[in-house]
């Protein structure tokens, strides 16, 4: 198909989607009428903070909290000794004596004002015992390690036992020994923070009418959020009723620390009968909510000399802190692990470990950038060790239609990949720059890189990608949509509203899109892996089209025709055939409504099986797949370490492209993400304290950071999405990384093997090579400690060193362009 | 003690704590919510309002050091139901995702262009360094101000 936008913005001929419209909730954004969870204020309300622990690992051995509920205007004071149960999910705690990480609460306080919830909390009497406490994964994997679970079945020591996924293809190893080459690597990423704009807050209810407790938040997945408080109060789901305000953000992080925050505002909204608002603070949501994980992630690959991959493993490790929920994180990372090469044999083993640091979550790529990260850069350095040039080795190697994937999936549909490299190479005039880019020896130095990549689109055999959607007609002709899934800012209000739009061809002015009330339609699972408008649509489709069905019925016994002679076309039934014969939908609404017709439907969707065995780590892992390339400019100080992204070009495969504006809109800032995931967002953490706690010191991306960026929309055809949509909020940000530090490779020769690289990490290593070249007789054979399990985390470190990039050829002493 | 201000326009009088700041006094006191906090440290732009012709962060501001002032929040910018200039171009550009920071980058370019009617694209970049957005990307931010600043901004109510 042709690239979207290029002369062709309507070849595929649809009304309502395939174009622009206005974001539906963008006009109560301007104007602020746009209610967020912290806006609400409610009658008697009060306010709710929590205690957190100062310590990574303690043990609370007496707490009194007489003095604290004396003091005028604190209503309660409830402590882990009030709890019915401490634990819910994914182990986290609602309050706990036992406390794993610095985000663990020990306490809580309802007020009536800030100042007296502030005096109350102080007021706790609280005294610890500090314990061992480990913080890397090398601590956590030696032998006699402090256990971070001890007596949980779901571990094996430190290592999460649930959190173990594997892709296997052929015998790896006995390719090996069959391959002219093997190299090994090691690459590492530190932990990222979601930086929604939004904190988490929640304002919880005593609500008899709904059940027990209305609860009024903005999560990412409502029914998670029910479940945490419904288990916190130990009632069934029936009786809480969660009511979705406005999200501020999230990108797959409004989901443990949001579930807590609603929950034990819900407990001390029960203990004072009232309703209790707890918002985070930003430093509160900085040490307590989740983060992309970091990730160790060790290859070894076996390739023969005409550049062909014979055979990949990988074992990625990643630290998840002291709590995790996300198991099918791991599930998705060992799909991916291999990058979209095909490669006859496979074996990729994936774990997580806790340790007494900040937990690991879903963030905008569900273990994506990390990967591509690692196996981009793998890749140039097989090809640099073959004497290759990369591209040339990535398209050899690239997974084409017929071919199977890392899990031995065959790749059934169109992968438009080789077009997307073309025209992105052609538009930024790749491979002359990068050429013109590899001898530079000015201060400042330009550098063009690239990475590559593909994305199953949805959940895939992860769990049932399955949603409700409900579409029902009122008599004055106007349609509103519920669906289970959230409008987190990325536009699906707006998405679904087109799609419905284009079912039933109505204007999608006419359309009304309400939030999730968790107490008017099933649970549709969570808002994430780019799904909803590839799966989630589907559901509210199907409504569509049944209730099309309806009305198409009333119009024709309103023509006194057949309902097969009617159709409903942009807002108008008409009957075939007959030019003058029109009626206006609202009119055949009126009639429906008042004839006693069905003016609602709730359908279920549910897509095709897929057959994944998880033990084997073998099948059909997802539906379909989407494909992107980015390519990136960078300009890198010599003398200083900086370095600044000029332009990021990005080439989408969107199927179909539901509204530009918006996949723009999510491209542009996935790109400022994932540029801060390459140079500037390391969370330091140290002995599992974390040091950036606001946005003084935690730097994000601001205007002025911003490059060019440029973007190509591809369509393609396949049928497994919504009108042939695929996915877009995480393609946006996962290759970025990828490709800026290959840019910076291509501007330095420098490789880089941890990131983000910061201005001094980067330095380092341009002073280490200086050095090393001024004595590399002396200097050959030379090892330096492995960052690898390192006991801090600098923010940015970067290593070149021979020991994390051990090889057959003796030659490989520093990596260096092809 | 007692703040008066002139709040969009209209003369407001409230009691507020030595210690509150503007931002506090105007969700708290005033039931204006369209100022944020994101951070609470003058970092984020999420709190944004026009003190007097300037764009201040208003949880940086205390409220007691503007007894008199005119103060304009984002609730302010729409006359009845006509949008402001700024506004519509917003929507005409999806300048807007998940909306936190909108009305923040929303007050931060009224006062720019009040200043300085015809920016650079550079210049306008400078004046929203302050303001932060996780969601946009700054790009279509950027395109509905300069839209603006070139006239194209239609403004037309909805």
């Amino acid at each position: 198909m042709p690239l979207y936008g290029d002369g062709n913005k309507d070849s595929k001929g649809y009304t309502y989607i395939n174009k622009f419209f206005p974001r539906v909730d963008a006009k109560d954004k301007v104007t602020g009428r746009a209610k967020y969870a912290a806006d609400l204020t409610l009658p008697n309300m009060l306010l709710g903070g929590a205690l957190f622990s100062p310590y990574p690992h303690a043990q609370v051995t007496s707490v009194n909290t007489e003095k604290a509920r004396s003091i005028p205007g604190v209503r309660a004071v409830l402590t882990f000794q009030d709890l019915r149960e401490e634990v819910s999910w994914g182990y986290y705690t609602f309050m706990s004596s036992r406390l794993r990480y610095q985000g663990d609460v020990s306490a809580i306080v309802a007020a009536e004002d800030g100042e007296s919830l502030a005096k109350g909390l102080a007021a706790i009497e609280i005294e610890y015992q500090e314990l061992p406490a480990v913080f890397t994964v090398a601590e956590a994997l030696a032998a006699g390690a402090p256990l971070v679970h001890e007596g949980n079945e779901e571990c094996a020591g430190n290592i999460w036992a649930h959190s173990r996924y594997r892709a296997r293809k052929g015998d790896a190893e006995a390719a090996f020994a069959q391959c002219d080459r093997l190299i090994e690597r090691v690459y590492e990423t530190l932990p990222v923070e979601h930086a929604y704009m939004e904190t988490e807050a929640a304002v919880a209810a005593p609500d008899p009418t709904a059940g027990l407790m209305t609860v009024y938040t903005g999560a990412v997945n409502p029914y998670f959020t029910r479940r945490w408080v419904a288990d916190a109060l130990g009632v069934p789901r029936a009786k809480i009723r969660i009511v979705q305000q406005t999200v501020g953000g999230s990108f797959g992080g409004k989901e443990e620390l949001l579930g807590l925050t609603a929950s034990r505002a819900a407990l001390l909204a029960q203990a004072t009968d009232c309703p209790v608002k707890m918002v985070m603070s930003r430093e509160q949501s900085i040490i307590a909510s989740t983060k992309r994980h970091p990730f160790l992630l060790k290859y070894k690959v076996g390739v023969n000399n005409d550049g062909r991959l014979q055979a990949f493993q990988a074992e990625l490790i990643e630290n998840v802190g002291a709590f995790h929920m996300h198991e099918f994180m791991n599930f998705r990372a060992s799909v991916h692990a291999a990058g979209v090469y095909n490669i006859p044999n496979v074996k990729v083993d994936v774990f997580g470990v806790f340790t007494n640091t900040v937990t690991a979550g879903a963030m905008r790529g569900y273990s994506s950038p990390q990967l591509i990260f690692g196996s981009e850069q793998l890749y140039e350095e097989v090809a640099g060790e073959l004497g290759m040039d990369y591209v040339a080795f990535k398209r050899l190697n690239m997974l084409r239609p017929g071919d199977e994937n890392a899990c031995g999936q065959k790749m059934e549909s169109d992968i438009i990949l080789p077009e997307i490299l073309d025209q992105v190479f052609a538009a930024t005039d790749f491979e002359r720059k990068r050429a013109a880019y590899r001898e530079q020896q000015d201060v400042r130095r330009k550098g063009v890189g690239m990475a590559m990549f593909y994305r199953g689109c949805g959940l895939g055999a992860e769990s049932p990608d399955a949603s409700a959607g409900f579409v029902c007609v009122h008599d004055d002709g106007s349609v509103m949509i519920n669906s289970g899934l959230v409008e987190n800012g990325q536009g699906l209000k707006t998405s679904f509203t087109q799609i419905v739009a284009e079912t039933l061809s109505i204007p999608p002015e006419t359309i009304h899109f309400i939030g999730v009330d968790t107490h008017t339609i099933p649970d549709s699972g969570i808002t994430a892996a780019s799904r909803s408008t590839v799966m989630g649509a589907q559901s509210v489709k199907l409504a569509a089209e049944e209730l099309r069905d309806y009305l198409l019925a009333t119009a024709a016994m309103m023509f006194h025709a057949e309902p097969s002679q009617v159709e409903l076309r942009e807002g108008m039934f008409r009957l075939t055939g007959v030019p003058d014969a029109v009626i206006p939908f609202q009119t055949v609404c009126n009639v429906h409504h008042w004839t006693g017709q069905q003016a609602g439907v709730m359908r279920w969707f549910k897509p095709a099986p897929l057959s994944y065995d998880m033990a084997a780590g073998q099948g059909k892992a997802f539906p379909t797949y989407s494909y992107g390339c980015v390519v990136a400019e960078v300009e890198v100080d010599t003398l200083t370490g900086e370095v600044t992204v000029e332009r990021v070009t990005c080439g989408h495969d969107l199927g179909t492209v539901i509204n530009h504006k918006i996949v723009e809109g999510q491209i542009y800032g996935g790109v400022l993400m994932g540029q801060g995931f390459a140079l500037m967002e390391g969370l330091a953490v140290k002995d599992g304290l974390i040091r950036h706690k606001n946005f003084d010191t935690y730097m994000i991306a601001t205007a002025l950071d911003l490059p060019e960026i440029r973007v190509m929309l591809f369509e393609s055809d396949d049928d497994a999405g919504t009108y042939g949509a695929k996915s877009i909020g995480e393609p946006a940000t996962e290759g970025v990384a990828a490709a800026i530090i290959s840019a910076v490779k291509n501007a330095t020769g420098l490789t880089i093997r941890q990131i983000p690289i910061n201005k001094v990490s980067l330095l380092t290593l341009l002073n280490r090579r200086s050095q090393a070249a001024a004595t590399e007789d002396s200097l050959a054979g030379a090892t330096e400690d492995s960052p690898a399990g390192a006991k801090e985390n600098p923010q940015g470190a970067a290593t070149e060193n021979p020991k994390a990039g051990a090889t057959e050829n003796p030659k490989d002493k520093e990596g260096g362009e092809a | 003690m007692i703040l008066r201000l002139l709040l969009n326009g209209k003369p407001v009088t409230t009691t507020i704590r030595p210690e509150q700041t503007l931002l506090s006094v105007l969700r708290e006191n005033l039931g204006y919510t369209g100022a944020k906090e994101g951070c609470g440290v003058g970092e984020c732009g999420a709190c944004t309002v026009i003190l007097g012709q300037r764009a201040v962060k208003s949880c940086t501001v205390l409220a007691a050091q503007c007894e008199g002032a005119s103060v304009r929040t984002v609730e302010g910018l729409a006359q009845d139901d006509r949008l402001h200039p700024l506004q519509q171009a917003f929507i005409d550009h999806n300048a807007v995702q998940c909306g936190f920071c909108t009305g923040g980058f929303l007050l931060t370019a009224v006062a720019l262009l009040e200043r300085d009617p015809h920016p650079s694209r550079r210049e306008i970049q400078e004046a929203i360094s302050g303001n932060l957005c996780r969601c946009t990307g700054y790009v279509q931010i950027i395109d509905a101000i300069a839209a603006c600043a070139a006239g194209e901004g239609s403004g037309e109510g909805q």
